[in-house]
């Protein structure tokens, strides 16, 4: 499974993409492989705030639920439609146009605390 | 002796207890402290044998006074509707009674057709978009929908008119501690609601439930009790008579967030209570905050249509201390009893049903008027199959001397309600004749002084 | 097949209602009158029949075959019961009716009661709660009165609820306004005691466990789980999904439980119905008495029974009237037909189990290896790691062999998991075919794995997509789709079933 060598990573399986003061945040290849086929996404609203370390949303297969944990704090400031209307994207092409939402930060050096893709593969590797 | 319902030989046990490994039955409990081991046979009467049983629960039975054994014109929630044969013969079938919850959806989709056409059913009359599978009552369902209304709503207020059944609001306000909800009761206003009292109760609610119609057989201004919730941004939730939907306009066609009821009155016996089943439908923006199970359509890996337990995500099993609710067993059979009922009832049958009954209870209004000491309450309402009427004197003697002549003659309101310890609440369904409706009024005239 | 909506042509019915001349008939106001008629199927009486004979046909029981859905006691339901439960003095008494008018149905709820008494070993029991579910939901609310009773309910917040614990427990917690405390299970399959004692002091309100529990397997440090809970000043609760195994063996009450509540259709054989009904009565000692749904049926000094609503402590009311009167008269009809032989009917559960067991064990992974009682847990992890079969396709490739599958994926401790609760009302005969398709699935699964993967071969539809179901819900008919709007096609029969 590829891991994008510029993303940051959590425990919890979520990526986020930094840039300047805005990021963007959606779940790991591992993440959608492990739930299966995805059929509902709940997201935040816009000008909604999210806090680290917590639950911002969920994801959904036939027979689980996931919550989506937040990376970093901050303000959306954009919702994927795409992955609403088709939850599938996000199995397709979780780093790309599965992406769920985007942020403005609020706290940019939360962003340090987080995994690069070395230290996510090890979280991998002792699963 | 062989128990009827076991199988073990001698040479049975003795194969399998060498299998497990083990030279006895008690061996097979050692895990069990002995501190905890009853050591003692469990004090019950000697089993019995299916005559002496059924011998028992005749007698039993026999002490029981049924609507076959007495002219009944008790209502309250629970209604003597006529039952078909045919009910009973798709309920006995064997693949039917002695399924359980259809999670192979492979091995049950009997059961499972058999739901969506019940969510079909009841989609069409309450004119909603989503059904579940069934909840536990008319009483409980309620209490679901207040859960519905919180999620949805954030506000933590359920306002809920007087004029509904009493039991209804008992056990919303059982519920409410554990969801967090502050429940305000809206008195009656000469047997019906007033929308512009109700506009002002709802500021702040999450949700207003009333009953249509309502516990007193009157008719509430139900659109504009609707309209009047909506103003205030409270769910409006309708709590209905499923069988007076033939006559009276589905709560979906007139504002309602959820519709609701008791569907004992479309195909179950009253059998002392239950058990029977709770019916819930809601607007489509609804649906994952629906309790219990739905049925959804889809295909086989051949293609061919199929159905399924879907949106399971919200379900205990699966959403555990997130989920919508703790339910799991249902009412399925009682709920596959309404839509055999329905199915047999058809759109014609219905709306004749609904006309039938309007006409025989303005008969016995009409006959009961005529009784001296007699007096219809709330008479300027329009009703659809019971009525209130004040006869003289305390309703529950009333009704003991009218049983002692063999007519029940109704439910004690006072029961329920401050100042009406002199009025009963009559019901009246197709299954009364204007000769017993006669007789009720004879009887009554008899005892009411 | 074709839905009702799809037989319905308009202007046919089954039903006819009386009518008669010369009376008075009210109109509704227009305001409130129904503008369109609802939908229902039109249908004649013999197609209605044919329509669902032909469904019950699509759908498996206990009645058909063997079906050792765990944690679910899918055992037979007696004939008689479904006659009894017909008797007109049962099933067409009004819940309204005044007390002289039903004293048999009042003195069967007594009776009931005093069996449900002596068979969990506690004081009081009311029948009121629908399904087990309700039951734990009237249990937690009858713990929270306790400590409201005792002014220690706003510091007892938290439930202890073990990580093997059915989804309907944590749900319960959450409706009843309660706090969640996980507790782990050791490599025992016991909850775990020294995890346990550092999560329980004065904030507890309860702990919720099945004994044994859904592993199959009776804790085995029940007694000091009594000492802890009891010696936090808290209470316990017994989830009765699996007493099936312990009747007359073993109580609830003895094994130090406060509440209990009791499934009436698993082990008192009330027919599951698809579904339901269910019944889901509690049994409580002494102390929780005063706090038990209104009304409590009594029997008075001149031996008449009646219902008693003056019960001021009472928690309120859960459910309409006393509950599912008719799963009261299957279940007491049930417990007269055993008396003091229930104690055999558990030892046939317990048996019929390990002896599957023991007949399984060595093809198929046993995450704890101890006897069993009435039902076990195995995994398909290694049939997975191996051949890619997982315990999904097992339990779709049992099918083929005409038997229900067992539960799967539950609990969550073990992975890919197969909950098997064959009941006592079975053969061996009927165990042993159990255990030979098992067996040959697991040989399927290493020589031709496809087999497992797109069965079921030879039931009424293949293997459903639920993820197609999830993602675009249809969740009722579309009348737009009614064939009338396109000509008819001809539908071939389906294939005959296989073996």
């Amino acid at each position: 499974m590829a891991y994008p060598a510029d993303f940051k990573y959590t425990k919890e399986h979520e990526w986020i993409k930094v840039d300047g003061s805005a990021a963007t945040i959606g779940i790991t290849d591992h993440a959608q492989n492990s739930l299966g086929d995805i059929v509902f996404v709940e997201l935040p609203k816009l000008g909604a705030e999210i806090e680290q370390g917590k639950a911002f949303g969920t994801v959904e297969s036939v027979k689980a639920v996931s919550d989506l944990v937040a990376p970093v704090s901050g303000e959306v400031l954009a919702v994927n439609q795409a992955v609403i209307d088709a939850p599938e994207t996000v199995n397709e092409d979780p780093y790309g146009e599965g992406w769920l939402i985007r942020i403005r930060l609020s706290d940019p050096s939360e962003v340090d605390s987080l995994l690069d893709v070395a230290a996510y593969r090890q979280v991998l590797a002792e699963q | 002796m062989t128990h009827p319902f076991l199988a073990l030989t001698d040479s049975d046990l003795e194969e399998m207890l060498r299998t497990v490994g083990v030279t006895s039955v008690d061996e097979l409990f050692r895990d069990i402290p002995a501190a905890m081991r009853l050591g003692r046979s469990l004090e019950l009467e000697p089993a019995l044998s299916e005559h002496e049983l059924s011998a028992h629960m005749a007698e039993l039975a026999a002490r029981n006074v049924d609507t076959t054994r007495e002219l009944s014109f008790l209502g309250a929630g629970i209604y003597d509707h006529y039952v078909p044969a045919v009910v009973d013969t798709v309920l006995q079938r064997g693949e039917f009674l002695t399924a359980y919850t259809p999670y192979q959806p492979e091995m049950s989709q009997g059961v499972l057709q058999s739901i969506f056409e019940y969510q079909t059913a009841i989609c069409e009359l309450t004119g909603m978009d989503v059904s579940n599978a069934s909840g536990y009552d008319g009483e409980t369902v309620t209490a679901d929908a207040c859960f519905i209304a919180k999620h949805a709503t954030g506000k933590t207020k359920i306002v809920v008119t007087e004029a509904t059944n009493p039991q209804v609001r008992q056990v919303v306000k059982t519920y409410a501690p554990g969801f967090g909800l502050e429940i305000v009761e809206l008195p009656h206003r000469n047997g019906t609601t007033d929308p512009d009292e109700l506009r002002r109760a709802a500021e702040g609610a999450a949700a207003v439930i009333f009953q249509q119609p309502n516990f007193f057989g009157c008719l509430e201004p139900a659109p504009d009790l609707a309209a009047a919730a909506n103003e205030a941004a409270a769910l409006p939730i309708a709590h209905v008579d499923p069988l007076s939907l033939g006559v009276l306009e589905a709560p979906g066609r007139y504002g309602c967030a959820i519709a609701l009821g008791e569907g004992q009155a479309a195909g179950n016996v009253p059998s002392y209570g239950g058990p029977h089943y709770g019916f819930l439908a809601a607007r489509q923006e609804f649906i994952r905050r629906m309790p219990g199970r739905i049925v959804g359509e889809t295909v086989d890996a051949a293609g061919e249509r199929g159905y399924v337990l879907t949106l399971q995500t919200r379900e205990q099993h699966i959403r555990r201390e997130k989920a919508t609710s703790n339910i799991t067993t249902n009412q399925t059979l009682l709920a596959l009893g309404g839509l055999v009922y329905l199915t047999w009832l058809g759109p014609q049958g219905i709306r004749e049903l609904g006309e039938t009954c309007l006409s025989l209870a303005a008969y016995a209004q009409q006959r009961l008027q005529e009784v001296a000491g007699l007096e219809r309450v709330f008479a300027e309402r329009a009703t659809f199959k019971e009525f209130a009427v004040r006869v003289g004197r305390n309703a529950r003697d009333v009704i003991r001397d009218a049983r002692a002549r063999g007519v029940h003659p109704g439910y004690a309101l006072g029961r329920d309600y401050e100042g009406m310890d002199d009025v009963l609440l009559v019901a009246v369904t197709e299954k009364r004749t204007p000769l017993e409706i006669d007789r009720l009024a004879a009887v009554l005239a008899e005892v009411a002084r | 097949m074709k839905l009702i909506y799809e037989k319905s042509q308009a202007g046919r019915r089954a039903s006819a209602i009386p009518r008669h001349e010369g009376l008075p008939a009210p109109e509704v106001p227009a305001e409130l009158r129904r503008a369109e008629p609802p939908r229902l199927p039109e249908v004649p009486e013999f197609e209605l029949v044919r329509h669902f004979t032909e469904l019950s046909t699509r759908n498996f029981g206990v009645d058909t075959g063997f079906y050792p859905l765990g944690s679910c006691t899918m055992k037979y339901n007696p004939r008689i019961n479904e006659r009894l439960v017909g008797l007109p003095g049962f099933a067409q008494l009004h819940p309204h009716q005044e007390e002289d008018g039903a004293q048999g149905a009042l003195e069967l709820e007594w009776r009931l009661e005093q069996i449900l008494a002596e068979v969990t070993g506690l004081d009081a029991v009311s029948l009121q709660p629908a399904a087990g579910s309700q039951g734990e939901l009237t249990g937690l609310m009858l713990v929270r009165a306790y400590f409201e009773d005792r002014g220690e309910s706003a510091q007892r917040r938290k439930v202890v609820i073990p990580d093997t614990a059915h989804g309907t427990n944590p749900a319960s917690v959450t409706m009843s306004g309660y706090e969640l405390t996980h507790v782990q299970t050791d490599a025992r399959g016991n909850i775990d005691v020294e995890d346990l004692r550092a999560k329980v002091d004065e904030h507890t309100a309860a702990l919720m466990l099945t004994n044994p529990s859904t592993l199959g397997l009776f804790d085995e440090n029940i007694e000091e789980l009594e000492r802890i809970f009891h010696g936090a000043g808290a209470l316990m609760y017994y989830d009765g999904a699996n007493l099936n195994a312990v009747c007359g063996i073993s109580r609830p009450g003895d094994m130090g439980f406060d509440i209990v509540h009791i499934n009436l259709h698993k082990t008192f054989s009330q027919p599951h119905g698809g579904g339901g009904p269910g019944g889901g009565p509690v049994a409580v000692r002494g102390m929780l008495e005063p706090f038990l749904p209104v009304p409590a049926v009594i029997k008075r000094g001149d031996g008449s029974f009646g219902l008693d609503f003056d019960r001021p402590r009472s928690i309120g009311k859960v459910r309409g009237f006393t509950g599912p009167f008719g799963v009261f008269v299957r279940a007491y009809a049930y417990m007269r037909m055993y008396g003091p032989r229930l104690r055999e009917m558990s030892e046939a559960a317990v048996l019929n189990a390990n002896y599957v067991l023991a007949r399984l064990k060595g093809v198929y992974e046993l995450p704890y290896d101890r006897l069993c009682m009435h039902e076990f847990v195995l995994s398909a992890r290694d049939m997975k790691r191996d051949h890619g079969a997982t315990a999904l396709d097992v339990a779709k490739r049992l099918m083929d062999y005409g038997f229900h599958p067992p539960t799967i994926y539950f609990p969550l401790v073990v992975p890919e998991a197969l909950m098997i609760e064959p009941t006592e009302t079975e053969t061996k005969e009927t165990l042993d075919a159990f255990c030979e398709a098992m067996l040959a699935i697991a040989r399927e699964a290493a020589a031709s794995p496809e087999l497992l993967k797109e069965a079921p071969h030879h039931r009424p539809v293949r293997r459903l997509d639920e993820v197609r179901a999830a993602r675009n819900p249809v969740v009722k008919y579309a009348f737009e789709q009614h064939p009338a709007a396109e000509p008819a096609r001809p539908v071939a029969a389906e294939a005959p079933k296989g073996p």
